[in-house]
């Protein structure tokens, strides 16, 4: 494995956090300043560029017809992808994704799924035969941290202002009509969360840096579901271990982590 | 948490387990485990020089998983070689066996841990990893102690063990969330943490604790069957 953080700043960061100190000032549960806009593309269904810090991701949402998977025949289809391309960081390179560009697309595809955010049943247009996929692209921009949240947020922000595409009279997609919205809850949408660990310190949303100095992560997708807070996945990663503390402690944080993050992006979400 | 399962098991109640060790004399190590119908194979090779050699470390051996299922494990058949499901599940085998192996004495080395479901019926990364921390014991690498994994399911609003296929299909209420977990055995780390459904954060708590005392089975098992082959 490439050592990009010297064992030097590792350990300058080991011992900060032991203090609950960072680099930039944070405490070690802040995030960074959050900016949402969208219409990265006025060729996707829907499109969000999402800021955290210096990380910056964009998420676009292309609607296609096609098949309905053998186990869900009255429903639509759901696809998330991501390349982490070169332009976004000059530890990116081309050629067959790495385990990160694997693992990122399959951990916001999970929060959304399970969270139930998209009416996938209203997507059919012929039960059985013909039904819409909701494609979710992920691209990271610029690389500083944290892009498996700052994902999730961009996929869903684009999600909240996709338009579903019109079918013309011999049933081929009318990509210039888009007539109603995306079916979506009014209630919930999944927001995610990493936490890292380095020695015994748990800090959330780190730099590029912090986060390659940390030992073990855990992501977590949440939502409202029935006014009440839903744990949608989860996935720990990385070599060291969590211990059931840290584990019940994340369980307080989490609802008001999702509530201060939610009431961020309302702010840039269009009226 | 009077749920009735389709197996007629109890809410706690695990499937029959089976464990054998030395069960491939080419390898270094292996072994066999099952929760009911789910059936894990594993063999260790190494520790044994890494190649390329670029992803050499000095400092210590690596530890490298690969799971995948075989392709009549399943009903619709399982297309040969890895997918995005096999990779991330053995990258996050790998993380959950991570902790308690000790290979600073191997520097440059590799453990290769091979993993394949011969039969699956859900559940299959956590038979994957017990039967992986018994064939990594059975190879004499050094560890500090086993890993015990299992599955805790949430069916609507009931918690259950051990989540069969049946069981992961589930429809209604909150509907059907599986959290596989895998821990070093009589600690409170853990070293696998995996999610899917809708659960509330304090339900989360009580999973934990359901899942130590199924893990404390899982270990006499695994203790039953080492001693076995020593035997």
């Amino acid at each position: 494995m490439a050592m990009l953080t010297s064992n030097l700043t590792i350990e300058t960061l080991r011992k900060m956090f032991a203090e609950g100190k960072r680099f930039d000032g944070r405490g070690l549960l802040d995030h960074r300043n959050l900016e949402v806009s969208f219409d990265v593309s006025n060729k996707a269904e829907g499109s969000a560029r999402v800021k955290l810090g210096k990380t910056e991701v964009i998420a676009g949402v292309k609607l296609a017809l096609g098949t309905p998977y053998p186990d869900s025949p009255d429903k639509g289809n759901l696809v998330v992808s991501s390349d982490f391309l070169p332009l976004a960081s000059p530890r990116f390179e081309l050629g067959p994704p790495k385990f990160d560009a694997i693992e990122l697309p399959r951990l916001v595809d999970r929060a959304i799924r399970e969270s139930h955010m998209i009416e996938l049943d209203k997507l059919v247009v012929t039960p059985k035969e013909k039904v819409w996929t909701v494609y979710i692209d992920l691209y990271p921009i610029n690389d500083d941290g944290c892009l498996v949240d700052a994902a999730t947020i961009a996929a869903i922000a684009a999600l909240k202002t996709a338009k579903v595409p019109g079918i013309d009279k011999e049933g081929l997609v009318d990509y210039e009509n888009h007539k109603i919205a995306l079916p979506i809850s009014k209630e919930t949408a999944p927001i995610s969360f990493t936490f890292y660990k380095l020695g015994n310190s748990i800090i959330m949303d780190p730099t590029r840096e912090e986060e390659e100095a940390c030992e073990a992560k855990v992501t977590w997708g949440i939502s409202k579901w029935n006014k009440q807070y839903m744990i949608n996945s989860c996935q720990k990663g990385k070599m060291a271990v969590f211990t059931k503390d840290e584990i019940e402690k994340m369980m307080d944080i989490l609802p008001d982590k999702f509530d201060e993050i939610n009431e961020k992006l309302k702010k840039f979400l269009p009226k | 948490m009077a749920i009735k399962r389709e197996s007629g098991r109890g809410a706690t109640e695990i499937r029959p387990m089976m464990a054998k060790v030395g069960v491939i004399p080419n390898a270094d190590g292996s072994a066999i485990f099952a929760f009911g119908d789910t059936v894990a194979i594993a063999a260790v090779y190494g520790p044994r020089q890494l190649h390329p050699q670029h992803m050499q470390d000095p400092s210590t051996g690596i530890l490298r998983c690969n799971y995948d299922l075989l392709s009549f494990s399943v009903s619709d058949r399982k297309k040969p070689g890895p997918s995005r499901r096999s990779q991330e599940i053995s990258k996050v085998t790998e993380w959950a066996l991570s902790p308690v192996v000790d290979l600073e004495g191997f520097p440059n080395t590799v453990i290769d841990v091979q993993i394949y479901i011969l039969q699956a019926d859900a559940g299959t990364r956590t038979a994957g990893i017990n039967a992986a921390s018994l064939a990594l014991a059975h190879a004499g690498i050094p560890m500090r102690n086993l890993i015990c994994s299992i599955s805790v399911g949430k069916l609507d609003k009931d918690l259950v063990v051990d989540v069969d296929k049946s069981e992961e299909d589930f429809k209604g209420g909150e509907g059907p969330t599986d959290f596989p977990i895998a821990k070093i055995a009589n600690t409170d780390e853990y070293t696998l943490l995996q999610l899917d459904g809708k659960i509330q954060p304090e339900v989360v708590k009580k999973i934990l604790k359901i899942a130590d005392k199924a893990c404390e089975e899982v270990y006499e098992v695994q203790k039953k069957a080492l001693k076995e082959v020593v035997q």
